[in-house]
């Protein structure tokens, strides 16, 4: 089907990411920060639907929403709250926040300026409808050595964390 | 305006009101399928307690209504009326939140469950890894619920709970893969996630994903059948709510509508991941033995299911009303029953007609299907003792997760092999 009131979603997702990562860094709650953080990463996974990727937003949904986030708010949950929010919020480091704020200014800037030759001219037709075939076939045919990499990466990081959190083994 | 509404009851429109992008028939079905699964968890909350009664050697509700028929709108009454409670300690915003989440979560996932070819909300190519990641935001909302209680048991409630699902949502993971392995055992070699076609890929290979390379279907369900009782938290993992130890777990500071909307979230849930087991291994929609009873008479046989099924509820109803006691008091009760009896058998016959009997054919299995699952919750609830935490534990990560894996593995193989 045809896409309808795109502007609208485009911008009603961006404005929710913005938002939420405001609340992300001025929240003092950590909790609180968690959820906004989970609500930055829903809107960022509508936003993924929009461009067609049907599968990367569910996996951002499964992954980050619904895996790694719960197992945060349940970290965070335990800590000492109290404590925390005496704590200070912000390291006072502007002249390195400002150098970073300027340069990544100036990459969207000229981005902005730029884009035309950047981006194709018009819209891919995408099939929306192979999306996931078409990713689990480039996965496992043309890329198949990096993925096999990555999930050795992950094997050592899960013996890792094993190693780390068991006392005798 | 018009035009708009009856393009999509064109025959030749053979898809779901969201692929057709038709908004009306879309919030038709929406409001059809979320007024069809609030009566059902009603009728649940009724039958739940009525046979886990009879399970028992009690008579169960009793007193509202003839067998407590009328008993789940006292209930709701009751619920809607009582006072709504938030404890001064909680954050409120996130206390106020929790059951929304939680509602939201299971209630997006009917989106794509499909009731027949059509009669979706929508398909989706990624639709099982949106139910899954859909209903794993569950997790979120009980884990809100007990913090924002700012109060001992419903932490430790949410944090078991949290515990739980999360570990036993990688076994149903493993589960699941397995079937869609399954899903790609054709021309193209490609599977599918898109619920609609995880069904046509069981009618088009003529097996129930359940026995498909016997027994390793058979195993991946049994799996996914356990790791969804865990999923929803019920007994005989109900831990998150052990009365015994945590008094009612992460809602135990909430009252009145709020509580009810966690009870809602619960029963929905139980039908959702019914209805993922449905699609994933019983065929879906499809009516039992399509390939060796088929023809038409047979097709005719399977048809009339409907109609007998209200008839001889009608007929058990008549006979409740039938063995009533004779005294005056019970004669309203009585004559309640036998109209209630007259309803049902009034939907039968109309059940009977023949378009709307090949009509209702895929919606009526899918649901029949879905209603042995929820039977069998019921079951499980009246027969398991609750497991301790570290027996629960063991059987997630020790017992089905190995079995998963060993299933997926095995099923990769036997695809290779045959296909």
């Amino acid at each position: 089907m045809t896409p309808v009131a795109t502007p609208f979603f485009f911008y009603m997702l961006s404005g929710l990411m913005i938002i939420g990562g405001l609340l992300v860094i001025t929240r003092k709650n950590a909790v609180h920060s968690a959820l906004a953080l989970i609500l930055t990463l829903l809107a960022q996974a509508g936003l993924y639907l929009m461009l067609y990727a049907p599968f990367v937003a569910g996996v951002q949904i499964i992954l980050y929403a619904g895996g790694i986030m719960v197992l945060f708010l349940f970290v965070i949950m335990l800590v000492n709250l109290e404590r925390m929010q005496k704590e200070k919020q912000f390291n006072k480091q502007w002249l390195v926040g400002l150098v970073a704020a300027l340069s990544l200014g100036a990459m969207f800037v000229a981005v902005y300026v730029r884009g035309r030759a950047l981006f194709p001219e018009r819209a891919v037709s995408l099939p929306e409808a192979q999306n996931t075939q078409s990713i689990g076939l480039m996965l496992y045919g043309n890329y198949m050595f990096a993925f096999e990499i990555a999930s050795l990466l992950l094997l050592v990081a899960i013996i890792g964390a094993v190693v780390m959190a068991k006392k005798r083994i | 305006m018009l035009n708009y509404i009856t393009s999509y009851l064109d025959k030749n429109v053979q898809v779901t009101p969201g692929q057709a992008g038709n908004i009306f028939w879309a919030l038709v079905y929406i409001l059809c399928v979320f007024g069809g699964v609030s009566l059902v968890v009603v009728c649940m909350n009724w039958l739940e307690r009525k046979i886990l009664a009879h399970m028992q050697v009690r008579i169960g509700p009793m007193r509202v209504g003839p067998h407590g028929l009328l008993q789940p709108i006292a209930d709701a009454l009751k619920l809607i009326l009582k006072e709504d409670i938030i404890p001064e300690g909680a954050d409120t915003v996130v206390f106020w939140f929790a059951p929304l989440i939680i509602l939201l979560a299971v209630f997006s996932v009917y989106c794509v469950i499909p009731f027949g070819p059509t009669h979706a909300i929508t398909d989706m190519n990624i639709g099982l890894l949106f139910m899954l990641g859909v209903s794993s935001l569950g997790v979120l909302g009980i884990v809100m619920a007990g913090w924002a209680s700012n109060s001992h048991y419903p932490l430790i409630g949410a944090l078991r709970s949290s515990a739980q699902m999360v570990s036993y949502e990688i076994a149903m993971g493993l589960a699941v893969v397995s079937a869609v392995l399954m899903t790609s055992l054709n021309a193209q070699g490609t599977g599918t996630l898109s619920m609609i076609g995880i069904v046509q890929a069981q009618q088009s290979q003529h097996i129930w994903f359940a026995f498909k390379f016997f027994p390793l279907g058979l195993i991946a369900f049994v799996v996914f059948a356990i790791a969804m009782v865990a999923e929803t938290n019920r007994a005989p993992f109900d831990l998150p709510e052990a009365e015994s130890e945590l008094t009612a777990g992460f809602h135990t500071e909430y009252s009145g509508l709020r509580w009810s909307l966690f009870m809602l979230g619960e029963y929905a849930g139980m039908i959702a991941v019914s209805s993922i087991a449905t699609t994933l291994w019983l065929g879906g929609w499809m009516r039992p033995f399509p390939n060796l009873l088929r023809g038409a008479a047979w097709d005719m046989a399977f048809s009339l299911f409907p109609a007998l099924t209200f008839f001889g509820l009608a007929g058990l109803t008549f006979y409740g009303a039938a063995r009533m006691a004779k005294t005056s008091f019970f004669r309203v009760q009585a004559m309640g029953l036998a109209g209630f009896g007259a309803v049902l058998g009034v939907i039968g016959l109309i059940l009977l007609l023949p378009p709307v009997r090949t009509g209702i054919q895929d919606i009526y299995w899918f649901v029949a299907k879905i209603a042995v699952f929820l039977y069998l919750f019921i079951w499980y609830r009246a027969t398991f003792p609750r497991y301790r935490f570290d027996q629960l534990m063991k059987v997630g990560w020790k017992v089905l997760l190995p079995v998963g894996l060993g299933v997926l593995i095995l099923t990769a193989a036997a695809g290779v092999v045959t296909g």
